[in-house]
């Protein structure tokens, strides 16, 4: 028992753990939508992306959240532009923003003195520097970002599953579309930092990616990506503390071996029948 | 005062870029009518499908479903896709697909109400598929997904249904469950345009055909659509004509 009350006397610890958990949440239930659609390329751009936004928002001493959301939501609409007549391939847009974004913002951040530790801190997150003001933007966004997709239930699974369907019922696929991609741009705006933009990604895609080799329909995919989400930022923060490596590696890690037990189960399963 | 014809198309041409895939078409469907769209593989069969039902922007002309604009009301439009437009391993159950068609009625923001789940569980048993409604469709046969989506098309209640090679690749239960479909839906003056490979089936069971390619070549009863001179000019080269008249059609599949 003390083994699990030992990290929580300390009071960073018990933010960490709340923001981790949070991010780990909100992140398997856009993930569901990242994995199903075929969008994982463009979560990972999208982490990088919003770099700039936060260096800006640095050197102006502004929120860094609000930049990094800032920057998500101009390049997750950028892509849209850029693919609404086709002349552009969608993964060609992303890769050519996705590396512009990244290299606009290690250059705005390397014209900062102290950027050895902040850009460490941008990329790969810090979880344990999480503040109290942190942690209330974290679960405001959380919230509102959980009860849009629960409100959005019915037209993004149409819309994921039958683009035809979506059609033939009049849905406005392209703003859906577009809010789909700013809610994921939120997300990864989130999970800045507990995991960091590098590592945003694999929150958004393992969970996921593991609850869909146990489940068979959407809303349950969304329980299990949620708690596997969940179970991988407590277990990571844990592993954190007592080996003393970085928490957002540990979190992701352990989400990963979630998958490899995941897969080993089904590979299992389907050779026993 | 002369009622609409369910379907009306005007002069539409439809294209990607440069490239024109359907020229200058132009027909109109009658209430409860059965069209069966026939034509050469690539003669834009699947592009006019996709025009009608919204997702390609016409070059020119009009499309008017009871003699207004095609974005202009909800619902009355089903479609059945092929197959390879499909993704197959995305979860959800038989079930979910039917209920699916219910939506925009029952409202983008509310539960299904307990007549929706009446008659998601009436349209499964027409197509056969009641008790398959548990499974994840991707554990299904080729003929067991189209009946899924045939029920998830009556679920809608449309009233037009677009059929897109409904008989292309699949068991004969599943095509004698679609014929009986056509029929249904002809009592209760559903139009149904249906592109089809099988000239027989063509000729034999439905009302009007669809002569194609890349233009109308002819549009009418069957016995009037097909003669030798349509034929020869829809299918060129890859027509044989037979002494006896018969006709040869020789497609990839």
């Amino acid at each position: 028992m003390d083994f699990l009350l030992e990290p929580l006397a300390y009071a960073f610890m018990q933010r960490g753990l709340l923001a981790s958990v949070m991010v780990g949440v909100l992140c398997a239930v856009m993930g569901t939508y990242v994995v199903l659609r075929g969008m994982a390329f463009l979560g990972d751009a999208l982490a990088h992306a919003i770099l700039p936004g936060v260096a800006v928002a640095y050197i102006f001493k502004g929120d860094l959240l609000v930049g990094a959301g800032a920057a998500a939501v101009v390049v997750a609409l950028i892509i849209g532009v850029f693919t609404k007549d086709g002349a552009v391939k969608e993964d060609t847009a992303i890769g050519i923003l996705f590396a512009a974004a990244l290299s606009l913002g290690v250059a705005l951040i390397s014209a900062m003195q102290t950027y050895a530790v902040d850009l460490s801190h941008i990329l790969f997150g810090d979880v344990l520097g999480v503040s109290a003001a942190d942690l209330w933007l974290i679960g405001g966004l959380s919230l509102v970002i959980l009860l849009a997709v629960v409100a959005l239930y019915k037209p993004f699974l149409v819309l994921s599953f039958d683009p035809v369907l979506a059609a033939t019922l009049r849905l406005p696929a392209n703003l859906l579309r577009n809010v789909m991609l700013i809610l994921l741009a939120l997300t990864v705006v989130v999970s800045l930092q507990t995991v960091g933009v590098s590592l945003a990604a694999a929150m958004l895609i393992t969970p996921a990616a593991t609850a869909s080799l146990l489940t068979r329909r959407l809303l349950p995919m969304m329980f299990v990506s949620a708690a596997i989400g969940a179970l991988s930022s407590i277990v990571g923060l844990y592993l954190s503390y007592y080996l003393n490596i970085v928490s957002g590696s540990a979190i992701v890690l352990t989400a990963t071996l979630f998958f490899l037990l995941a897969l080993g189960w089904k590979r299992l399963r389907n050779l026993t029948r | 005062m002369i009622t609409p014809h369910r379907l009306d198309v005007q002069n539409i041409s439809i294209g990607y870029g440069e490239k024109i895939i359907l020229r200058d078409l132009s027909f109109q469907v009658p209430h409860g009518a059965r069209v069966a769209v026939v034509g050469p593989n690539g003669a834009g069969k699947s592009t006019l499908f996709k025009a009608l039902v919204g997702l390609l922007p016409l070059q020119s002309g009009q499309i008017l479903v009871h003699g207004e604009a095609l974005h202009s009301h909800n619902d009355c439009v089903a479609y059945v896709p092929q197959r390879e437009e499909v993704d197959w391993r995305f979860p959800v159950t038989v079930r979910d697909v039917a209920l699916m068609g219910r939506f925009s009625q029952t409202g983008w923001f509310k539960r299904p109400s307990a007549r929706d789940y009446e008659i998601v569980e009436n349209s499964l048993a027409q197509m056969g598929i009641a008790d398959l409604a548990e499974r994840s469709i991707g554990q299904l046969s080729g003929g067991q997904q189209q009946r899924a989506f045939l029920a998830r098309a009556v679920a809608q209640e449309p009233h037009i249904l677009l059929m897109d090679e409904p008989f292309s690749g699949v068991d004969a239960t599943t095509q004698e469950a679609t014929l009986r479909l056509l029929d249904h839906l002809r009592e209760k003056q559903v139009t149904a345009v249906v592109s089809t490979h099988d000239l027989n089936l063509a000729a034999s069971r439905f009302d009007l055909v669809l002569l194609l390619n890349h233009q109308l070549i002819a549009f009418g009863a069957p016995q009037a659509v097909f003669v030798k001179e349509n034929l020869t000019r829809a299918f060129g080269s890859s027509l044989l004509m037979m002494e006896s008249g018969a006709a040869l059609v020789d497609e990839c599949c």
